[in-house]
């Protein structure tokens, strides 16, 4: 399927995963959040840019989206904080951007087929060069493209935590930050005797782009810290856990990507609505011989939203409790985690 | 939690009659809560005083209570019917004022009913300024400060502690009489003063002013079990200031950045819990354009016309979802039901843009005072949904019916830059044009910003469109230029306008090119989900997801935006069409642009497009469903003046044909019609020019009735009883010219007789004939009419059901008609109306038939015979019913309140009862009047209703009121040996009328209006305070008379006993 539009941004042919996402607000978090490493996001709000790019709302350094994909781009951008335009933010990190697509079209195809491969050019191709561009598949490095290379500390006062970063983006850091924690971040690769050398408090888990298959180096971590330190998964992490733990997980056909998604704690019956970016899932059957058991779902496909340990102080969620974008809904997960880490260091006595 | 198992029955109170601020928004609201009680097996047993509903359809509820919403009546019902339950929340204001008063009186308690939803603590504390103040300090959100002083002196320290502008708003004040915004010392001291002064205990309350924030609302639901969330949030173009009734309002919010958004939503969602409302609740905000600081301006804790608004610009049911969460349901446990695969707790997501833009009666109330503020004025709107913020505002546009299809609007090109600046900073219905006016003229956005505070987000569209404006004009044609318009919305009329060129060509060229409109889904999730919901709007993009079906359809035209003239009776009689379409087995399809009504709501039909009511648009639909054939005759003037256009572009009307249309409403084919069936219509002639209306009248005989040929609906009419007067309306009311003439008919000051009857091309059904309390030339709008007729002989009903018989076959009706009749000393017709008229809802609810539905089946070709009706007049009822209107005036300043041809009503309550005065007391008190039975009545009469008004005076002495008049009227009175209170003149010194009445001692006002300017000047000034000081002001004699004879029956005759004759004791 070809789809014509306007470019915009930087001017790059580029190819990547063309995936949708529903959100109203939040298009620069999104832009920045590393989990679109790779990927050409089409925005389903058909206005983007209204409220310019402002410099505090980035959720990393530099974005690792292959492309934006719009409707609209608005040039003449209005809020207080707005510093640049979306054209000369993408400019800047090299990203192109698509407008004037018919996005709901689009979507409907992705909806309909799958998340799927797609070129964007500026030009002409045939099929079969369409074709070959695919065939040079970029590895499925993602996440050691996004990680840290190397640990760095984030003094505070509170609790130490370990934040290893599969492509953390900066609201994990902020919510670890904004309860006074020490946070000292590890590169995606780190091993358990690196991580335990800074005597941590708790583990966090971050988010991070692909398939979780990929991060094979996380699977001993996980399972060597689990036993005696707290531990909280978000997205990828939580995907990890339930790899580390013997689990499975697949890949969902469009992926869950907005701000709107209800999920509904088991425990509670309590349903909160959630930001959530992922494109695979933690496979329901795969946990029956595991120590894992479901504490979310969502309620729209039933799919696993978060599990938690049976013996170990261990919970993750397929969300994004520390939202940007999206509602803080679920913020209270880390207070959990702090909780967590509380009665941990009390067991242990120190 | 599921549904409730330990409640049965449940009483439903809907929102009376429409009026500004409470309208048709609570028939969908009502009808979806009634709907989704009955389909979750509850008995549910409605009271409502608006026939004109859905709601109050016997299909919609188990049983249907039309009765005054006053407590005594909805007592009677409760104990009558003794409910488990009672749902207030879906009936606005009206329905909570009444259970608060239902709770204060013991009834709810006494027969223990249980009130569903929002228990009334919360619902105090959100309405309660200072309840609702603590709250929020509580919380922790901002509220605007304020403080409530007694005193000027008092008034002086908030003043210097919060700075200027400070708005100021007296305490039990009508319609926030006496307040205003207050930008320095000086209007501080003179507000505050006039506000202490204005208000019956002398408190106001100091606010500090935020206007030029941005206003942004949220609409959230809870449920019982504590789960919320955000169903849409909307941002008005128009800064805080405003009425966000009278405000123009996007969806989703445009210039919210992720963090301003979630901001706002978590303080929505923490607002709710603190409230612990269970159903939907409405919030509003102030925002800072240059920070995160935010306002709470207020919180509605029901549904509410934005929570309509939002529901249409979702697809997300808040009502119907309220409901089920009043009985227990969790919204996780409810389907969505517009993919019927997802969830109710899950926030929708648009990927279009959605535009309301109000609509106002200016064009009627040309005195009225267009400026907007914090008191609504809006009678109806509009909404629309594109694919881009221009598309979207321009379909909006245009779906006002404003006469134009653009933001250009060339009357505003007279303006000067003072007057056009004037407008810019004090916001009217205009301003929206009025910046594209000063666009045009080369004012930049920022230099608007300045004078407007709208946001340059929305200036800068606006500069969008002119930017396209000027291509178009200034580069040749092409497909991308035209597709490039087309995509921002420009209507072919525009388009045409621009290029100086005519419609058909535009449209030729542009079809010749290919550039079509495509249909997309409203589907509450951005597409994620697979959707069924036969909910579209038109665009100009690749994918069209509409595709025709195979089952044969019918397309039905709505009625547009709610105006004065053409109300929710419009949208009641095309949903029984809709569904009769259904039931038939045809596929129905409803275009139509109003946000508030049932028609719009996705459940009633089989498709419903969301989009103009312009040939442009309808055509476009048209050609992609291909129906059968179009319906016009229930969307009112707006659908029959499609009618012509389609025609001509090959579409088949369904019923009626165009022709005789055509001969009904052009005056010369009438006439002929008329004189060929030799039926009377009130002598009257042509005039185009002074000299001729001047003669004209002569021949006809005074007083006359005289109106602009070229204007529908009783704009500019007016009763002349002398020739100055008629020289006067010629040289300043109208501009006769030879294409213009002005009609001149004798005044007939007969009895006014409506009849609706259907008639299938063979036989006519004539289901009741109404007749008017107020004789002819009180527009029949704003009569209260009585069905059966009380004063009609037999052989004068037959005489009606004659004419009627006639005039459906001369006129080759196929469907309904309304025929309007007066009876002086013969029986004339005034008008054939070959459509669905204002009272076909009243009469289907107290005839029992439903006559849209009756006259869709004979439009698809069912006869009478087949119905089992045939030709005849449906037998009377026993007992008496009565319509009354109701009134907004006042809402609308500067509007004048006496009756006359020009409707002016806004609503409509129906009464039924055993006899006329209990029918006629029951209507008065639902419409909303203070049926006085004893205290003062001031009349001022025009010299020629003295005589009759005489009557009526010595009835009110009789049964103990005091007469209270000026001079001439007292003399009069008391040479008829009444005791009249003398009160002076306005200009006089001393007790004058107005200031008895703002003192509060004047029960009922009698005023009739002549046409001499000084006591034009004083009746106005009379009228105007009456309507903002609540008192009753009666213009027709008529009136007085039905409300006399109610007072009459309500009071027991107090006569002394005869003196003895002379055959007794020496008297």
């Amino acid at each position: 399927m070809k789809f014509v539009g306007k470019g915009f941004g930087a001017s790059a042919d580029t190819m990547g995963e063309v995936v949708f996402q529903t959100g109203m607000t939040g298009y620069q978090e999104i832009l920045s959040d590393p989990s679109y490493c790779d990927q050409m996001i089409v925005l389903t709000n058909p206005l983007i840019g209204n409220y310019g790019v402002n410099r505090e709302d980035f959720e990393t350094t530099v974005p690792m989206a292959k492309a934006l994909i719009v409707k609209e781009a608005c040039d003449t951008p209005s809020n207080f904080r707005s510093t640049a335009t979306l054209d000369a933010t993408l400019t800047r990190f090299g990203i192109p951007g698509l407008s004037d697509i018919d996005t709901r079209m689009l979507t409907r195809h992705l909806r309909a087929q799958g998340v799927m491969r797609g070129v964007l050019i500026d030009g002409e191709l045939t099929w079969d060069e369409v074709q070959s561009r695919f065939d040079e598949l970029s590895p499925n490095d993602q996440v050691a493209r996004v990680s840290t290379k190397r640990t760095y500390v984030s003094t505070g006062k509170g609790p130490r935590i370990a934040l290893i970063d599969f492509g953390a983006k900066l609201g994990i850091m902020r919510e670890l930050m904004k309860r006074d924690c020490e946070v000292i971040v590890f590169p995606h690769d780190a091993t358990s005797e690196e991580v335990l050398r800074y005597e941590p408090d708790g583990i966090m888990l971050s988010n991070g782009p692909g398939d979780p298959k990929d991060v094979p180096t996380a699977i001993p971590l996980i399972q060597q810290l689990m036993p005696t330190t707290p531990m909280f998964g978000i997205c990828l992490g939580h995907q990890l856990i339930a790899l580390a733990n013997g689990a499975n997980t697949f890949k969902l056909p469009f992926g869950h990507r907005g701000a709107n998604h209800p999920v509904l704690e088991l425990e509670t019956g309590a349903v909160t609505i959630t930001s959530q970016n992922h494109g695979y899932a933690v496979e329901e059957s795969s946990l029956l011989d595991t120590a894992l058991i479901v504490t979310h779902r969502a309620v729209n496909d039933g799919t696993i939203e978060g599990v938690k340990h049976l013996h170990h102080p261990t919970f993750s969620v397929q969300y994004h409790p520390e939202a940007a974008p999206g509602p803080f809904d679920a913020n209270d997960l880390f207070d959990r985690f702090m909780q967590l880490v509380q009665e941990n260091k009390q067991k242990v006595g120190i | 939690m599921p549904k409730r198992p330990d409640i049965q029955k449940i009483l439903v109170i809907g929102s009376g009659p429409i009026v500004i601020g409470q309208a048709a928004e609570f028939d969908y609201a009502g009808t979806q809560a009634c709907l989704a009680l009955k389909e979750e097996g509850y008995e549910v047993i409605l009271v409502n005083s608006n026939p004109a509903t859905i709601m109050t359809d016997p299909t919609t509820a188990d049983r249907v209570y039309i009765e005054p919403l006053e407590p005594e009546f909805v007592e009677r019902i409760i104990r009558q019917e003794r409910p488990d339950a009672l749902l207030a929340t879906l009936g606005g204001q009206t329905g909570l004022n009444l259970v608060f008063e239902l709770d204060k009186r013991g009834v709810l308690r006494d027969c223990g009913v249980e009130l569903l939803g929002t228990n009334l603590a919360a619902i105090v504390q959100a309405e309660d300024r200072e309840q609702f103040r603590n709250l929020m300090f509580e919380l922790g959100h901002g509220v605007p400060e304020s403080e409530i002083v007694h005193t000027l002196e008092s008034a002086w320290g908030f003043a210097e502690r919060i700075g200027y502008p400070i708005i100021i708003r007296p305490a039990y004040t009508l319609g926030g009489t006496g307040g205003g915004i207050a930008h320095d010392r000086e209007s501080f001291e003179q507000i505050v003063e006039s506000g202490l002064k204005a208000s019956p205990v002398t408190q106001v309350l100091l606010e500090k002013s935020i206007a030029g924030m941005k206003e942004v609302e949220f609409e959230v639901m809870r449920d019982s079990s504590d789960q919320a969330i955000i169903v849409c949030a909307m941002e008005n173009f128009d800064p805080v200031g405003v009425h966000t009734g009278d405000s123009i309002v996007f969806a989703p919010t445009q210039t919210l950045s992720d963090r301003d958004y979630q901001m706002l939503r978590s303080v929505s969602l923490d607002i709710i819990r603190a409230l612990g409302i269970e159903g939907g609740c409405n919030i509003q905000f102030a925002l800072d354009p240059d920070s995160f600081t935010y306002y709470v301006i207020e919180v509605n804790p029901r549904v509410s016309r934005s929570s309509a608004l939002a529901s249409k610009a979702t697809g997300y049911p808040i009502a119907k979802l309220a409901a089920k969460v009043a009985v227990g349901y969790k919204l996780s446990e409810l389907k969505n039901p517009v993919t019927e695969t997802s969830y109710a707790s899950f926030e929708p997501a648009l990927d279009y843009v959605v535009a309301k833009i109000p609509r106002f009666a200016f064009d009627k109330f040309e005195s009225a005072d267009r400026r907007l503020g914090t008191q609504m004025k809006a009678t109806g709107e509009v909404m629309a949904i594109g694919r881009n913020l221009e598309e979207a505002l321009l379909k909006a546009v245009r779906s006002l019916e404003l006469g134009m299809e653009e933001l250009y609007v060339p009357q505003l090109e007279q303006l000067n830059t003072d007057q056009l600046e004037h407008g810019l900073v004090h916001p009217t219905d205009e301003r929206l044009f009025m910046v594209y006016e000063a666009l045009r003229r080369g004012y930049t956005v920022e230099a608007l910003h300045q004078l407007t505070k709208i946001d340059r987000f929305y200036l800068h569209k606006l500069n969008h469109i002119w930017q396209a404006e000027q291509q178009l004009a200034n580069e040749p044609l092409t497909s991308e230029r035209l597709l490039d318009v087309k995509r921002l919305g420009f209507s072919d009329v525009a388009i045409a306008r621009i290029l100086a060129s005519d419609v058909e060509t535009i449209r030729s060229q542009r079809h010749g090119w290919n550039i079509r409109p495509v249909y997309k889904m409203v589907d509450t999730c951005a597409a994620e989900f697979a959707s069924e919901t036969p909910y579209f709007y038109g665009t100009y993009e690749v994918e069209n997801e509409a595709m025709k079906t195979e089952r044969p359809s019918i397309l039905v035209l709505g009625s547009g935006p709610i105006r004065i003239g053409q109300g929710v009776e419009f949208d009641y009689a095309t949903v029984h069409s809709i569904q009769t379409i259904r039931d038939a087995g045809y596929e129905a399809i409803i275009i139509n642009n109003n946000p508030e009504t049932v028609s719009t709501d996705f459940s009633i039909s089989d498709r419903l497009y969301f989009e103009p009511l312009t040939t442009e648009d309808v055509l476009e639909v048209i050609d992609n469903e291909k129906p059968l054939g179009v319906i016009v005759q229930f969307g009112g003037q707006t659908a029959i003046n499609l009618a012509a256009s389609l025609e001509a572009n090959g579409v088949k009307i369904l019923g009626t044909t165009l022709e005789d249309i055509d001969r009904a409403e052009d005056r010369k084919a009438f006439e002929a019609t008329l004189s060929a069936e030799r039926l009377a219509q009130p002598p009257g002639k042509t005039a185009t020019n002074v000299e001729e209306a001047v003669a004209c009248a002569n021949d006809l005989g005074y007083p006359v009735l005289v109106r602009p040929s070229y204007v529908l609906g009783g704009r500019a009419m007016e009763i002349v009883y002398e020739q100055s007067e008629l020289e006067r309306y010629m040289r300043n009311a109208v501009i006769a010219s030879k294409d213009r003439p002005v009609l001149i008919d004798r005044y007939l000051t007969g009895i006014e007789i409506e009849v609706d009857a259907i008639c299938d091309g063979t036989d006519v059904y004539i289901p009741g004939i109404m007749e008017h309390i107020e004789r002819a030339g009180v527009h029949s709008g704003d009569s209260i009419a009585v069905y059966p007729p009380q004063r009609l002989s037999d052989a004068l009903k037959q005489k009606v059901v004659d004419y009627t018989i006639k005039l459906a076959k001369a006129f080759r009706i196929k469907g309904l008609l309304n025929i309007q009749f007066v009876y002086a000393d013969d029986l004339y017709v005034i008008e054939v109306n070959p459509r669905a008229s204002r009272t076909v809802p009243f009469i289907s609810k107290v005839t029992g038939l439903p006559v849209a539905r009756i006259a869709t089946q004979t439009i698809l070709g069912t006869s009478l015979k087949e119905l089992g009706l045939g030709t005849g007049i449906h037998p009377e009822s026993d007992s008496i019913s009565v319509k009354v209107p109701v009134f907004s005036f006042a809402k609308l300043k500067e509007v004048d309140p006496s009756l006359g041809p020009e409707m002016k009503s806004t609503g409509e309550v129906m009464a039924t009862d055993r006899t006329l005065e209990k029918a006629l007391y029951k209507g008065l008190v639902a419409a909303g009047m203070n049926i006085a039975l004893k205290g003062n009545v001031l009349m001022t009469i025009a010299d020629h209703d003295k005589e009759e008004a005489v009557a009526l005076a010595k009835r009110f002495d009789r049964l103990g009121f005091r007469l209270m008049a000026t001079s001439g009227t007292a003399d009069t009175l008391e040479a008829e040996q009444m005791r009249v209170r003398r009160v002076g003149k306005i200009q006089e010194s001393g007790e004058t009328m107005l200031s008895v009445i703002e003192r509060g001692e004047v029960d009922l006002i009698i005023n009739t209006t002549s046409r001499d300017a000084l006591v034009t000047k004083d009746g106005f000034l009379i009228r105007r305070t009456a309507a903002e000081q609540g008192t009753l002001c009666l213009t027709s004699l008529d009136t007085v008379e039905a409300l006399l004879q109610v007072i009459e029956s309500l009071s027991f005759q107090t006569v002394s006993i005869p003196a003895f004759t002379k055959f007794g004791v020496m008297v």
